[in-house]
């Protein structure tokens, strides 16, 4: 147990930082510490929550660090926190990209600066309340907290259509959510709690929770976002600014992911059975339909935005595999896509801060004249096709060899996905960087500077160190969603649909 | 039959406040106009004073009192508090307005103190005859203040329109009070309950009647298919009193709907509910459709209460007492939500007069950062987005409704529930679409003309109050006690 309520102290940090932004005055000297109190407090909270390292037990598959307050009194909804070996993943990510964005945003937005980092802080608390809730309301106040700030970092600091993507991710969003908070009263009302601990072994009968599941669905399959649902993402990415379309594809999507693993596969394991194939049929579409879409694309945002919903879709058919190898793999996949994805966006940042262009044909031969540029991001392509060696490898092949033995068909599918992601992803390398370098401007773009270097530097460590050592990662992951599928395993009566040993992909995946 | 000499001691908040409103209204009277400050302090006094008195009554049981006239409980209590801050937020609102527009006459904070008085005895109404009275004493005051402003071509039209609608209203009530005393040979709220209880017969009639004194105060709290007069109104009313109109007499009339519906007509719930889920349900679907063409903020204000009413009514609807604590934590916030975004509308003064304009607030965020992200407060508030206070609201509303569903005797109107929730949740997205559409004029466009910087503490404090409780109600010491007591009041309600 830890000494301290690490997991409110991380949540709430950031919101603290946001009160002090507040009161300092709008100068221009005013927008320099703005900005230094705003990494200084990303930068706080980020340390703060390494601490979880030393009090976390990895073998322990239940939550842990839990904090358990009063919070609406005489109702049963409580202030409930707590991370297991799934959380924990997606709360040290929130706390990792936040610095990083910050100093992503550092030249590049001017205009209003303090509202832009209040935003950023106030997004932080919400990713990391979301992530480490142990109450279906507060998890739930948190999931749709993360809008407002997201909707305000689009709307003001975006790009032309921003007004218009800004809508479209805050309905949308809000449609799906508000469907999902009918599912948690009617739990709430079944289960007369709203402890998420409590629920996970509240039994609900079938006919209910084929209405919950789809209620969930429609929030997390806007989230995700999954085929037919993610036309929002593509125009979101398109014209947030950097640091947002990072948060956006890092964390934001990511809760979609968990949404599904902790809501539909934990506590309606007889209908996410029964959902499996509808699920697999999407993820399938999504995989294959977007990465074509990928490769017509001529904007780069809008490219890598389009590999994300791709690559989702591997997570969302890793998880209704309902397997350990699965889950694992849907995980890590989330873990990765969450580094490489974010990454990429920072790369198109970088170019896109010079020349004020996405547009793909503008520019060519980058990698005579920027070749730490180049490098770094031929480090992140890599991880995003899924070559071995790279973060990117190990999600997928844990995905598809869940897959492999729920439904060969459907694995045979799926892997078409990875070949046409090797394909848009290498186009859009050889467009970018190889050839001639036939435009002045391309050619006067300087190399990364110490800054861009500080932040990508991080980011490449951390995606080879998932490649080559993933173990550090998945000795946390793997109890709990073992957990989770002798879980699900009791609830549905069925034997268990893996036969190999859970160890045994490990080995294969080095 | 003996006379005695009735218990005052419960009507005391009631009273003192008739007192002191009747010293004030002497002082106004020979003061003139030099006397405004005098009276407009007194008067926001007042209310402190009568919402202490509310507070620290014993409301431990149900007491009746002036021959079950009246009738004070933890419902009421709840009530009268949330009526008095919705006019001392009012009041205290309306001071700066007034001034500007040369209208410094004391009759009008008189007046909010009347009708608040009217308001108080609605609450407490236990009988027919104490309900009438009680609304007509708020209404005659409302008509008046929306006339207030008589020197322009809007003001006198909008009070006129109230009046005539109003009185219609008051008519079709008192019709349906005649037909329910003609059936039942009673006007006791108690009486009626047991009289239902029984099981006597005569239904038809007594349901007309019913239906009728519903109809009437639907037509007060604003409700579709009674709601035709709220824009005119609201756009034509000087604003200060829009901002009464939109808090306090809804508060008053859903309390009374509340008691008549739950305590009068308790045992004939099945006879009520559906009626009453689908006004909710074209409430809050005609309130959030019609606000998206609105040009003119009062009048999208005017079309946001009518969709809040919507969700308002499905708590009642559920006719629980889930349903009941629903409508109070949803009136507790909506006091504050709307106070506050009123507070905003009038701080919107260009060039020494009111603009009225959604996109009058163009750019607000660059050249008013605090007043434009009150408004932003406001505005996702209402949208229902956590962690602020609109949330919790709804949550309770959505909850009473599912509730209700579980409940239901029959499938049918266990599905109607079901698909109320379901409709009431995504109409909830249209509606916060104008909400952010007004965040989207202050922020992402371009600033016009800058608004006039306004003296004066008391506007800009409330609209502080109504932004921090909004912003701190769901994390803090708030939520707990709000929910708490509005559970307990909901416990005096519904036996």
């Amino acid at each position: 147990m830890a000494p301290w309520p690490i997991l409110s102290t991380i949540t709430f940090l950031p919101l603290l930082g946001a009160l002090l932004i507040m009161t300092l005055p709008k100068t221009e000297a005013g927008a320099r510490n703005v900005r230094w109190l705003a990494l200084g407090t990303s930068l706080v909270t980020f340390v703060a929550s390494l601490f979880i390292f030393a009090y976390y037990d990895p073998a322990n598959a239940g939550f842990q660090l839990v904090e358990r307050k009063e919070w609406i009194p005489g109702t049963g909804i409580i202030y409930q926190k707590g991370i297991d070996g799934i959380s924990i993943w997606f709360v040290l990510v929130s706390t990792f990209l936040t610095p990083i964005c910050i100093v992503s945003a550092w030249k590049a937005i001017h205009d209003r600066v303090r509202e832009f980092m209040i935003s950023m802080l106030v997004l932080e608390t919400m990713m990391v309340g979301m992530f480490s809730a142990l109450d279906i309301i507060l998890l739930y106040v948190f999931f749709e907290g993360v809008l407002i700030p997201m909707f305000l970092i689009i709307g003001i600091w975006g790009g032309p259509r921003r007004v218009y993507a800004a809508f479209k991710f805050f309905l949308y969003t809000l449609f799906g959510s508000v469907l999902m908070l009918l599912a948690i009263l009617a739990m709430y009302l079944k289960a007369g709690t709203t402890d998420l601990v409590v629920i996970l072994h509240s039994p609900f009968s079938f006919e209910l929770q084929i209405w919950m599941w789809l209620a969930y669905f429609a929030s997390f399959a806007v989230k995700m976002p999954m085929w037919p649902v993610h036309t929002w993402l593509p125009d979101a990415h398109v014209e947030a600014p950097t640091a947002g379309s990072v948060i956006l594809a890092a964390v934001l999507l990511k809760m979609g992911g968990y949404g599904f693993i902790r809501f539909s596969v934990q506590m309606l394991p007889q209908a996410s059975e029964y959902f499996a194939p509808f699920m697999f049929t999407l993820s399938i579409v999504a995989i294959i339909y977007t990465s074509l879409v990928a490769l017509v694309q001529t904007d780069m945002k809008k490219l890598i935005a389009y590999s994300s919903v791709a690559h989702m879709g591997f997570v969302t058919l890793g998880i209704f595999t309902l397997t350990q190898q699965g889950i694992d793999g849907a995980i890590f996949q989330m873990l990765s896509h969450a580094i490489v994805s974010g990454a990429l966006f920072l790369c198109v940042g970088v170019v896109y801060d010079r020349m004020h262009t996405r547009e793909i044909a503008r520019y060519g031969g980058m990698a005579r004249t920027m070749p730490r540029y180049a490098l770094v991001f031929f480090i992140f392509t890599m991880a995003s096709v899924g070559l071995p060696g790279t973060s990117g490898f190990v999600g997928e092949f844990l995905a598809l060899l869940g897959t492999f033995e729920v439904n060969r068909w459907a694995a045979f599918l799926a892997a078409t996905g990875v070949i046409l992601g090797a394909a848009y992803m290498l186009v859009l390398y050889r467009k970018l960087f190889y050839g001639e370098v036939t435009k002045d401007d391309v050619r006067a773009m300087p190399d990364l500077n110490w800054r861009e270097m500080s932040f990508f530097a991080p980011l490449v460590v951390l995606t080879l160190w998932m490649g080559i050592y993933p173990s550090s990662f998945k000795d946390f992951i793997d109890p709990s969603v073992a957990q989770i599928v002798a879980h699900q395993q009791d609830a549905t009566g069925h034997a268990p649909r893996t036969a190999a040993a859970p160890s045994v992909e490990l080995e294969a995946s080095r | 039959m003996t006379a005695t000499i009735p218990d005052f001691g419960i009507a005391l908040p009631e009273l003192i406040l008739t007192g002191l409103t009747l010293v004030l209204l002497m002082i106004g009277t020979f003061g003139k106009e030099k006397s405004m400050g005098l009276v407009s302090a007194g008067a926001v006094l007042s209310c402190i004073v009568a919402g202490a008195l509310v507070v620290t009554t014993d409301l431990g049981a149900r007491t009746v009192g002036f021959e079950n006239l009246f009738v004070i409980d933890r419902f009421a209590g709840f009530m009268k508090l949330l009526v008095l801050i919705g006019s001392a937020l009012a009041l205290v609102m309306s001071g700066g307005y007034l001034k500007l527009e040369k209208l410094q006459r004391p009759e009008f904070p008189v007046l909010v103190l009347l009708a608040t008085i009217g308001m108080l005895l609605m609450i407490s109404a236990n009988d027919i005859i104490s309900l009438y009275a009680g609304l007509e004493l708020q209404s005659l005051a409302l008509y008046v203040l929306a006339a207030f402003h008589r020197d322009t071509l809007r003001s006198p039209e909008a009070g006129l329109k109230y009046f005539v609608l109003g009185a219609l209203a008051s008519g079709v009530l008192l019709y349906g009070a005649t037909l329910v005393y003609g059936f039942t040979g009673t006007t006791s709220f108690d009486r009626l309950a047991s009289f239902h209880a029984a099981g006597e017969v005569q239904q038809v009639g007594l349901w007309i009647g019913m239906a009728l004194i519903a109809s009437g105060l639907i037509f007060k709290v604003s409700a579709v298919p009674f709601h035709m007069w709220t824009p005119d109104v609201y756009e034509g009313a000087p604003t200060p009193v829009t901002a009464m109109f939109a808090v306090a007499p809804k508060i008053a009339a859903m309390a009374l709907l509340v008691r008549v519906l739950t305590v009068a007509f308790g045992p004939q719930t099945h006879a009520w509910q559906l009626a009453i889920l689908v006004i909710s349900l074209l409430s809050m679907a005609w309130g959030g459709y019609a606000a998206i063409v609105q040009r003119n903020i009062k009048r999208l204000m005017a079309y946001s209460s009518i969709s809040n009413v919507g969700y308002i009514l499905l708590g009642l609807a559920a006719g629980t007492e889930k349903g009941v604590e629903a409508v109070l934590i949803y009136l507790a916030i909506y006091v504050f939500m709307t106070a506050g975004s009123f507070g905003v509308i009038l701080a919107m003064r260009r060039g020494g007069h009111m603009v009225e304009e959604i996109s009058d607030l163009s750019g607000l965020a660059q050249e008013r950062p605090l007043l434009a992200l009150a408004m932003t407060i406001f505005m996702f508030s209402m949208a229902g987005v956590p962690p602020l206070a609109g949330f919790i609201g709804k949550l309770y509303v959505f909850r009473a409704a599912i509730d209700a569903g579980d409940l239901a005797a029959t499938a049918g109107v266990a599905n109607a529930f079901y698909v109320t929730a379901a409709l009431g949740a995504a109409i909830s997205v249209v509606s916060a679409f104008y909400y952010l559409r007004i965040i989207k004029i202050m922020y992402f466009d371009q600033p016009s003309a800058p608004l006039d910087r306004q003296p004066g503490f008391s506007l800009n404090g409330a609209i502080l109050v109504s932004a921090l409780f909004t912003v701190l109600f769901t994390f803090t010491f708030l939520v707990g006690p709000v929910v708490g007591w509005a559970d307990a009041a909901a416990q005096s309600l519904v036996r």
